[in-house]
């Protein structure tokens, strides 16, 4: 117990201490540019993947399971675009990139720790945990919101396609289907899991990384916190997110 | 100049360092010397602010490092330079970008004047051809001459070099000693130098501080290092156990 009020504590001082004025603005933005296009468009790849065939077995998975005679198809439609929307495309997507780009941070900051290279920063007079966590978490904030929207619209095509492919129902009925009770508010809700689940991925990531000790060992551990941890956070922030806003 | 007063430091209940008196004169190599788990590194650490003392200061010109807010600690940082054990050089920059870094951050210079700089600063090293490599792409006496170009870059006033010579072999230890030793001379800076290598010790040392068991146990100058090791015996043993 006494571990976990340590690490919230500390959790809650180093992303407290990131929130400084950047030392230069013009290095902080090509940093934040930079990671960037780490987080985002090298991610672009494995969320494609991933919402396309996450809408495609849900679609399936759903009509296996709408059995009745009485119910229209249109509905598989209605369903998977609000599960995509609501659940799948942020959490899951969000699950999937704590993996990639939560390792990733962990472990470039982790051994930029065991390099000395963190203290180097600091005995420069850079404020270094701002330095090098404070542009992930702008760029994660950016970036993931985006990836979401792109896997909310890969989903329900993907949907779409295997509703197509197995004849299962014409495209414009699935279309038809997500249409007649699409609510902004799921929208809101999605993006608001996407910001939420950003800021846990980039800030829990720096976090391990930033207190590694020892070598190569440690850095891999730390990686391996950093993904088991982003990952139950984000699942419980999920559940208090529902809460609140459904 | 560098001055420590009663400087005291402890890790839980375990104490390293104990009542740290010295004075580190600016222009002449300062070496501090001693065993591994001595208190070298915490020591240097403690000067150069990644520790802090429980008690004591440690005043840069007058400036009492330990005790000043914190914006003013940055703006002493900012004349600090220095050469970390195993360089810690940026991995994702170029030889180039290293030693522009600190000038980009904190310099108040063109980009035509920051480029006369960084390859004056590469060139005073003796690393003419090397800008757009990385450093892994380099030998390590190479990175600890970048790792010297990068502390010189914002033409510091203190430079603290924690075992300079480790990793390396015999002749480019003598011209990393050499290099040290010079750049001191040349821009008067004051300049710590951690280092368990006796050879260092009677090639550049002028001002000696031997630390055992987290005390200072013996300064001086080099030359009255064999007068005095003889009534001396943990630096004598230091010293026989170099075989110099």
């Amino acid at each position: 117990m006494n571990k976990l009020f340590f690490e919230l504590g500390r959790y809650i001082l180093f992303v407290r201490s990131m929130f400084f004025k950047p030392e230069r603005f013009k290095v902080f933005f090509e940093r934040t540019i930079h990671e960037m296009n780490n987080i985002g468009v090298g991610s672009i790849g494995i969320v494609t993947i991933i919402s396309v065939f996450v809408g495609a077995v849900t679609t399936l998975q759903t009509a296996y399971q709408l059995v009745s005679p009485l119910i229209p198809m249109k509905v598989i439609g209605t369903i998977v675009s609000d599960s995509s929307l609501l659940e799948f495309a942020p959490t899951i997507t969000c699950l999937v990139l704590a993996g990639k780009v939560g390792a990733n941070i962990a472990s470039e900051v982790g051994n930029m720790r065991v390099t000395e290279q963190i203290d180097a920063l600091e005995v420069m007079g850079i404020n270094s945990s701002g330095f090098l966590g404070l542009p992930k978490i702008i760029a994660g904030v950016i970036m993931i919101p985006c990836l979401i929207i792109v896997a909310n619209f890969l989903m329900i095509s993907g949907g779409i396609l295997a509703a197509r492919l197995t004849d299962l129902m014409s495209p414009n009925e699935f279309i038809q289907g997500a249409r007649e009770t699409f609510k902004m508010f799921t929208v809101t809700v999605s993006m608001t899991k996407s910001l939420v689940f950003a800021f846990i991925i980039t800030s829990m990531s720096t976090y391990e990384g930033y207190f590694t000790e020892g070598g190569a060992l440690e850095v891999g551990e730390a990686g391996t916190r950093a993904v088991t941890r982003s990952c139950v956070l984000i699942l419980f922030a999920d559940f208090i997110i529902a809460k609140l806003m459904l | 100049m560098i001055e420590l007063v009663n400087v005291n430091k402890s890790f839980a209940d375990k104490q390293v360092l104990f009542d740290i008196n010295a004075k580190f004169e600016p222009g002449i190599p300062n070496l501090i010397i001693g065993a591994s788990g001595g208190g070298k590194s915490v020591l240097l650490k403690c000067m150069v602010g990644l520790f802090k003392p429980e008690s004591g200061s440690i005043n840069y010109d007058g400036r009492d490092f330990v005790h000043l807010p914190y914006e003013q600690v940055r703006e002493v940082r900012r004349e600090i330079g220095m050469l970390f054990q195993g360089t810690a050089l940026f991995d994702s920059l170029t030889v180039e970008e290293n030693v522009d870094f600190p000038l980009k951050m904190f310099g108040k210079m063109t980009p035509e004047e920051r480029k006369d700089r960084i390859n004056f600063c590469l060139s005073r090293v003796g690393l003419e051809n090397a800008n757009k490599k990385y450093p892994a792409e380099i030998s390590g006496g190479m990175k600890k001459r970048v790792g010297i170009a990068r502390a010189i870059a914002l033409e510091t006033r203190y430079l603290f070099c924690d075992e300079p010579n480790s990793g390396l072999d015999p002749i480019t230890s003598r011209r990393i000693d050499e290099l040290l030793h010079d750049i001191t001379n040349e821009f008067k800076i004051t300049t710590v130098i951690n280092s368990h290598d006796m050879k260092t010790v009677y090639d550049i040392g002028e001002s000696i501080t031997f630390i055992y068991q987290g005390k200072i146990w013996w300064q001086g100058h080099r030359n009255e290092l064999d007068a005095t090791r003889a009534h001396n015996p943990e630096l004598n043993a230091f010293i026989a156990a170099s075989q110099f």
